[in-house]
């Protein structure tokens, strides 16, 4: 493909879906598709057809539009008013949706709130959950459709790659680097850094691996983004390996998330049989190709040495750093590690321009962050907003609270390396330095709410127990000292506990800290740490009195 | 925990497209990754995609098709959760025990599940119609609690439900239904 069929292809697509009064698109992502994503798609073209209809309207599906807990969800993009969303609906509503609401707007009415049957689907999109949020990585999941390369090119698809190739390879790092952009994988280093360091050694083989191993347990974040727009993670690992001069792509995904290897491997196919990806990317002469590899299940292979030990075939242990993967990585060549995320934030950079990115967000952390929000709270769903908005704002405004009589407690961002932040905290703005003060992280994206019924001693143990678990126990401090705080947990919990195994969970965590070799070990101690730190009284409700315990 | 993961069978990397003569599976799988380097994990995926599990006379055929010590092949089956070493039954219950499940009471679901199936986690039925175990995160966070079975996934299911959760496996029919019945008797 030469760089102008871009926009010819695009032109075209946007005709063909501007031909349609109506367009829906209905959520086909691994959640909606458990409650029958696919029927209703099914349906509802069945119930146009037969109506005559479907010269009319397009029905297509669509990535994740968040609020999973409502699904499936359907958005109707209509001429001449405003988009509306249908929730909650089944198989059978389907023909509903048709009868009450796409069959008057395609005769010449205005629908923009539907009353009768469809009335308690409705989801109006100026709420706080939709309106507060700014959709940057998750942009065209709700629009178009994630298994068709010319609705992603409609929507600007590829033409960041098409910038970057007529940029040299220091000038693609200098614009990231000026848009402020830091690796949302969760530790938070400048990705423009990154590229640069890789980009300043000298190889004849580079790899650049995307690291779609999500393994935070509560976090869906990765895997919605390579369901619903795998075109933009594969443009973005394409602007990488030219930022880098890297000559080899791996995508590295979760064998748990079988329909986001699916459409990677779809849109990978498409890619190269539009000469995007191949041997002559774009007709610019230079070429670049991808495999795709599987992980087994290992929370450690998160871990950027790990991975790469998993993608060579072996155990996924991590080893000491350095060398840098930047500098030794796979197969001892010079390898880039980046995680989906920032991948897709790559390809809107550069579509837009650092200046544009860099307008969003605080003063370190630029951008958007896509959460995973999960737990106690009543929209239950994925959301994606500016950095520095406040915890309040996500949890009450956008998440709306508990949905139950119940109060919130606290929230743990960051998975089981991150840590609880209480309440009374919750003004705080989310950024990588304000998490990390409040002995937090912002870590991959999972939030997860707790209420007042719920035990922080539990939750703590949850984590602790996870990463004991899925140490890989190559070193001692990780695999010893789990363990043990595990075990002085435990006897806290059941009431056994004494005073000093809490001074002991801190000696031990501290030990852990230091001198694990990799960040789940380092990481590990930070929730139990968090909660002994906000939530001292309800540890040492439970604790003997020392005087008995003595005795 | 068996933290085994049931979804294998939908994982489309496997099927080496088109074998020209009906040839032995492992050979032919055998074949189709040894020139890549690193593929090892790939080529047990396929395997067990295959056969449901990693068989000890499957893998040391494989190993000597890859030229891969046998050593080196349990060395990683053991280390991934992923892979089993043992036949699992027909229907491959995975309830889910991520952080968002967990707190919406997976571990009651579980429970429920293995006072119904007699079984206990990670187990089983002595006819090799159920195997029940426990999940990391599926990244369905939204439906919770869930369970997926044979890599279908059951969403918002009511922890008390185990019971219509078996009923609908054996009907193969979505759990919604279940949320209709028990809300008309």
């Amino acid at each position: 493909m030469k760089p102008e069929e871009l926009e010819i292809k695009a032109a075209a697509e946007k005709a063909k879906q501007q031909a349609f009064d109506v367009r829906l698109t209905c959520c086909s992502s691994t959640g909606c598709q458990s409650s029958g994503a696919a029927q209703i798609i099914t349906n509802l073209k069945a119930e146009l057809k037969a109506k005559q209809l479907d010269t009319k309207v397009q029905v297509t599906g669509t990535g994740c539009m968040g609020l999973c807990s409502k699904g499936p969800l359907i958005r109707m993009t209509a001429k001449n008013q405003k988009d509306v969303l249908f929730s909650d609906i089944k198989p059978e509503t389907a023909v509903t949706v048709v009868d009450e609401v796409v069959a008057p707007i395609v005769g010449g009415a205005t629908i923009e709130r539907p009353t009768g049957a469809l009335e308690t689907h409705f989801l109006d999109l100026d709420e706080p959950f939709f309106a507060m949020q700014d959709r940057v990585v998750l942009e065209n999941n709700g629009r178009s459709d994630p298994e068709k390369l010319e609705e992603y090119l409609a929507h600007g698809g590829y033409q960041g790659l098409r910038r970057a190739l007529t940029m040299s390879a220091e000038e693609i790092c200098k614009e990231l680097l000026d848009s402020g952009l830091r690796g949302r994988g969760g530790a938070g280093f400048p990705t423009g850094l990154k590229w640069d360091l890789t980009r300043k050694v000298q190889s004849d083989v580079k790899y650049v691996i995307c690291n779609g191993d999500e393994g935070d347990p509560g976090a869906f974040m990765d895997r919605s983004v390579l369901e619903g727009d795998p075109h933009a993670v594969i443009e973005g690992m394409l602007i990488a390996a030219r930022a880098m001069n890297a000559t080899n792509g791996i995508f590295y995904i979760r064998a748990e998330y079988p329909l986001a290897v699916e459409r990677i491997e779809k849109a990978l196919r498409q890619a190269r049989t539009a000469g995007l990806v191949g041997k002559n990317v774009l007709d610019s002469g230079w070429g670049f190709d991808f495999e795709v590899r599987l992980g087994a299940g290992a929370f450690v292979c998160g871990e950027e040495t790990a991975l790469i030990a998993s993608v060579e075939g072996k155990r996924g242990t991590p080893r000491p750093r350095p060398p840098f993967p930047a500098v030794k990585g796979l197969w001892n060549q010079p390898t880039c590690v980046n995680n989906v995320e920032t991948l897709a934030n790559v390809s809107r950079i550069l579509l837009r321009g650092a200046a544009w990115f860099a307008s969003k967000g605080t003063e370190k952390s630029k951008g958007t962050k896509v959460f995973a929000l999960t737990g106690k709270i009543k929209n239950n769903g994925l959301v994606e907003v500016p950095m520095g908005i406040t915890l309040r704002q996500i949890v009450e405004t956008i998440g709306g609270g508990t949905g139950t009589e119940r109060k919130i407690k606290a929230i743990q961002t960051g998975g089981p390396s991150g840590g609880m932040i209480p309440e009374h905290q919750f003004d705080t703005p989310v950024s990588y330095e304000h998490l990390q003060q409040l002995g937090s992280m912002m870590g991959s994206g999972g939030l997860i709410v707790i209420d007042d019924k719920d035990s922080v001693i539990e939750l703590a143990r949850f984590y602790l127990d996870f990463c004991v678990d899925e140490s890989c126990g190559k070193c001692a401090p990780c695999r010893i000292g789990g363990t043990q705080i595990l075990k002085m947990l435990d006897r806290i919990e059941d009431g056994t506990g004494t005073l000093e195994d809490v001074r002991k969970i801190r000696k031990v965590a501290k030990a852990m800290q230091k001198a694990s070799l990799c960040a789940l070990g380092q990481t590990a101690p930070n929730p139990i740490l968090s909660a002994l730190k906000h939530f001292e009284s309800e540890f040492t409700e439970r604790l003997q009195p020392v005087a008995t315990a003595k005795a | 925990m068996s933290t085994a993961i049931d979804v294998t069978t939908t994982v489309k990397v496997a099927a080496p497209k088109a074998a020209p003569a009906p040839k032995d599976e492992i050979l032919v799988i055998a074949q189709k990754w040894k020139k890549k380097r690193g593929s090892l994990i790939m080529a047990l995926h396929d395997l067990q995609g295959r056969l449901g599990f990693v068989p000890r006379e499957s893998a040391m055929k494989l190993g000597r098709a890859m030229d891969v010590p046998l050593a080196r092949i349990y060395e990683v089956v053991t280390f991934y959760n992923y892979f089993k070493l043992e036949a699992p039954g027909k229907y491959i219950i995975s309830v889910c025990t991520g952080t968002a499940c967990h707190i919406k009471g997976s571990g009651e679901l579980l429970k429920g599940l293995e006072k119904e199936l007699q079984v206990s986690e990670g187990q089983s039925t002595p006819d090799r119609e159920y195997h029940l175990q426990g999940v990391r995160c599926l990244g369905c966070c939204g439906l919770a609690p869930l369970a997926a079975v044979n890599g279908k996934v059951y969403g918002k299911l009511n922890t008390s439900e185990s019971h219509y959760l078996i009923e609908r496996i054996q009907e193969d029919k979505p759990m919604v239904v279940a949320h209709e019945e028990a809300a008309a008797e």
